[in-house]
């Protein structure tokens, strides 16, 4: 297993950089990750992540229809404030699996 | 490198054009699957395809249950074609695959075109099946940004890492 160190504290992650022991991760951890993927992150950014962090803790599959279905934010908007690819690249910043999703 | 990360697929046009559930979503999962990655992405629909993104009945899709030798029944056994053309049976059967993909958090067709336009999709249908079947710009859903010919389709499929895929 490899092993990252963001803010100061070393963490577990996988091959493709997702947390193995998404206990381990902080905020002050989420904004060094999002810097590498260059997002920059905003308080919405943090209702997102935790909204991603809540749904993963309670064993439930992350989907896109899920995002929209949330309340949190809107698909359009989530797509912008993780560009590229949203589902992958946010849930990489709130230091939980890769979804396994295809939808 | 290897060729995966070095010429990896940019953009991907998809053509339709079937109108069975499973052919609509097939593209649907596929188009809103490219952009979720951050794949742009274009989605053609042509011939029977066009049930696909007609407003009135978009969300009401049938699969077809005659002369299709990998429909089972509940259990697994083959589902014998004779049994197909017991009227409401096609309807059963189609809902039952709806309520499937909905416990997989797969969304109704018009839902799932919002989430796939919401994510940068584009969205078009084809002008000669269009000109066949009598449907008019005011038949097809909203997001649907032209009906167009061949020629125009490939204009758009262009670009570098750009794939056309025909279902």
């Amino acid at each position: 297993m490899a092993q990252k160190t963001y803010a100061g504290i070393t963490v577990d992650v996988n091959d493709e950089g997702y947390f193995t022991n998404p206990s381990q991760w902080t905020k002050e951890i989420a904004m060094e990750i999002a810097k590498e993927e260059g997002v920059v992150l905003t308080e919405k950014h943090f209702l997102v992540l935790n909204y991603l962090r809540d749904r993963f803790a309670r064993g439930e599959a992350l989907s896109i229809r899920g995002i929209n279905k949330s309340g949190i934010v809107e698909v359009k908007d989530f797509y912008q404030m993780f560009p590229g690819a949203p589902l992958k690249k946010s849930t990489k910043i709130a230091g939980i699996p890769k979804p396994e999703s295809c939808v | 490198m290897s060729t995966e990360k070095s010429n990896p697929v940019k953009k991907v046009s998809i053509i339709c054009s079937k109108g069975t559930i499973e052919d609509v979503y097939a593209a649907l999962v596929m188009g809103n699957g490219a952009v979720m990655e951050g794949i742009e992405a274009n989605l053609f629909f042509t011939f029977f395809g066009l049930e696909g993104i007609m407003k009135k009945r978009m969300d009401k899709l049938h699969t077809g249950i005659v002369g299709n030798p990998a429909m089972r029944l509940p259990g697994g056994a083959r589902m014998p074609t004779l049994l197909g053309i017991i009227p409401g049976m096609e309807a059963m059967v189609s809902s039952m695959m709806k309520s499937q993909m909905d416990k997989l958090d797969v969304p109704p067709v018009s839902e799932f075109i919002e989430l796939f336009v919401a994510g940068g999709g584009n969205l078009y249908a084809c002008k000669l099946a269009a000109d066949m079947f009598k449907v008019t710009k005011e038949d097809l859903n909203e997001h649907v940004k032209g009906i167009i010919t061949v020629g125009e389709f490939y204009e758009h499929a262009g670009g570098e890492g750009a794939h056309i895929i025909f279902t």
